[in-house]
């Protein structure tokens, strides 16, 4: 495959950035994205050319940080993460507009690759369980609902990976918070903890600049683990209740 | 391990979610008057005297316990307060959102957006012209295309006759229904009751049939004036 690629090059949070266009050819189908970026790195490389800079860790879906808008999609058009992606859901000869994440709360560090540390305060913030250390409880004595075990595991599988913000005409990262607030409020060891936790937690993502939900549903469809909408409506749920406990 | 920056101001009721429930909380109180003043305005159909003598019961109902017009200033000051209390959120919100993203993207692709989920700010913002001409027309009688007789019947016939008049009031109910169609959703979202996928249908089920009945049921005045039915 012959491909046109437009990529967002800075240099540094301080550059100005922008667009810049890249031809390149001899791209198999079976190629995953990020494949794809290091063949036309390699060619940079040659050419003495700085390679273009990406974030990538696992290369399995789960790790979550293969951040980038694909033609204007998080991940591009499939429901999987960057690597994940392959080279044949795209055609031959097209142009492949390439841009990170936009969100003020996720500021760009150089080219592609964003400071995505804002998740990591909000789960600093509350989400979490508190738990002693010591030998390992009896797994048994605690027991969790079968309904409610399946929720939770379902919205645990969140990877952090900012789709979510990145796809919202908001910059609201409820999706990501609502998967929390769920995974944990579900279960009984994130009882005790839960109204500090959802009003701690919605504190720091306001704190960060995230903006506000408008139940627009972009969310969900580019996020790569398909956590569903039901976690905002969760979040809020529980946000009500700690205001009426006096949080 | 990196530091958690203190947030200064902790206060749930200060989150943006908390905006968002005040919104919604608001937006019922406007969906259960726009359902009662729709009932009003239908008496249009029962002919003149119908009418004229509804307008005229809103205003002494709970007397002598209440004044005259008690009532409907009680119901004036719960509207407005309403408003305010919407509109400052929703526009709290939108310069929020525009904060939240100053660099734009060069290519964006919606997926999953409805038409009136994107049309919410400026569709409510057209709900908030066109209350405010509403006001103008029919409550304070500053605008009178047509008519000012002191008869509320024949105002209304009067104005609507005119085929600019009837074309705002369409024009504000189709902005209403998309408003209405978003915004019941939204509001049951919002207030947390919508967490399994059959609660999430029913909610977008009942925006619609919400959005139909509201706006269809306020539009078949101006529509039934101009065919020569209600005269
Ligand atoms: C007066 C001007 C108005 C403005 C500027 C306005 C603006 C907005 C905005 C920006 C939203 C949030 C949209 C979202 O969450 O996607 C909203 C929500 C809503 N509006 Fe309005 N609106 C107005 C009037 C009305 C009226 C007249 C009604 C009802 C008859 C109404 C009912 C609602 C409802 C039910 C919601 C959902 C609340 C929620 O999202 O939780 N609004 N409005
Ligand atoms: S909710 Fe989905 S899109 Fe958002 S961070 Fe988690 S996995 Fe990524
Ligand atoms: S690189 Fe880990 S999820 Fe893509």
């Amino acid at each position: 495959m012959n491909l046109t690629l437009k990529i967002w090059r800075q240099q540094n949070p301080a550059d100005k950035g922008g667009l810049k266009t890249y031809e390149l050819g001899g791209v198999s189908e079976d190629m995953s994205f990020l494949e794809m970026l290091d063949v036309l790195n390699e060619q940079l490389n040659e050419t003495g050319e700085e390679p273009v800079a990406f974030d990538h860790d696992c290369r399995e879906g789960i790790c979550g940080s293969c951040a980038l808008m694909i033609d204007g999609q998080a991940h591009g058009p499939e429901v999987t993460t960057t690597c994940q992606l392959h080279m044949r859901s795209f055609k031959d000869g097209q142009t492949i507009t390439i841009e990170p994440w936009r969100a003020d709360a996720f500021p760009v560090i150089k080219d592609l690759v964003t400071d995505r540390s804002a998740f990591d305060r909000i789960i600093q913030a509350g989400g979490y369980i508190s738990a002693n250390t010591g030998s390992a409880p009896e797994a048994n004595s605690v027991p969790a609902p079968r309904d409610k075990a399946t929720r939770a595991f379902n919205v645990a599988t969140c990877i952090g990976c900012g789709a979510c913000v990145a796809a919202c005409p908001n910059g609201s990262a409820s999706l990501f918070l609502g998967a929390k607030i769920t995974h944990l409020g579900e279960l009984p060891q994130g009882q005790p903890e839960r109204d500090g936790r959802v009003a701690s937690m919605v504190a720091q993502h306001d704190a960060e600049g995230f903006g506000g939900c408008t139940n627009i549903g972009e969310c969900t469809a580019a996020c790569p683990k398909e956590i569903p909408l039901d976690v905002i409506s969760q979040l809020n749920k529980d946000l009500r209740t700690a205001i009426r406990h006096g949080h | 391990m990196a530091t958690v920056t203190a947030v200064k101001n902790k206060r749930s009721s200060r989150s943006t979610i908390a905006l968002k429930l005040l919104m919604a909380l608001s937006g019922l109180i406007f969906i259960g008057y726009v359902l009662a003043h729709m009932y009003g305005n239908l008496k249009a159909f029962s002919g003149q005297e119908a009418f004229d003598s509804y307008a005229e019961h809103l205003r002494t109902i709970g007397e002598p316990l209440l004044p005259y017009s008690g009532l409907l200033w009680i119901i004036r000051i719960v509207l407005l307060v309403a408003l305010a209390v919407h509109v400052y959120a929703a526009y709290t919100l939108w310069a929020r959102a525009g904060k939240a993203r100053t660099t734009k993207y060069a290519v964006t692709k919606r997926v999953n957006s409805t038409w009136s989920s994107k049309t919410m700010r400026w569709g409510g913002t057209a709900l908030l012209l066109f209350i405010v001409f509403h006001i103008l027309h029919f409550t304070l009688r500053v605008v009178t295309p047509g008519s000012n007789s002191d008869s509320p019947y024949e105002r209304l016939v009067g104005s609507f006759e005119i085929w600019w008049v009837s074309a705002i009031y369409l024009v504000a109910m189709a902005a209403l229904a998309m408003h209405l169609r978003h915004g019941t959703w939204s509001a049951a979202q919002t207030l947390g009751l919508t967490n399994t996928a059959s609660a999430r249908r029913n909610a977008n089920l009942l925006g619609y049939l919400l959005a139909v009945v509201i706006a269809g049921g306020y539009s078949l005045i101006p529509v039934f004036v101009l065919a020569g039915v209600i005269s």
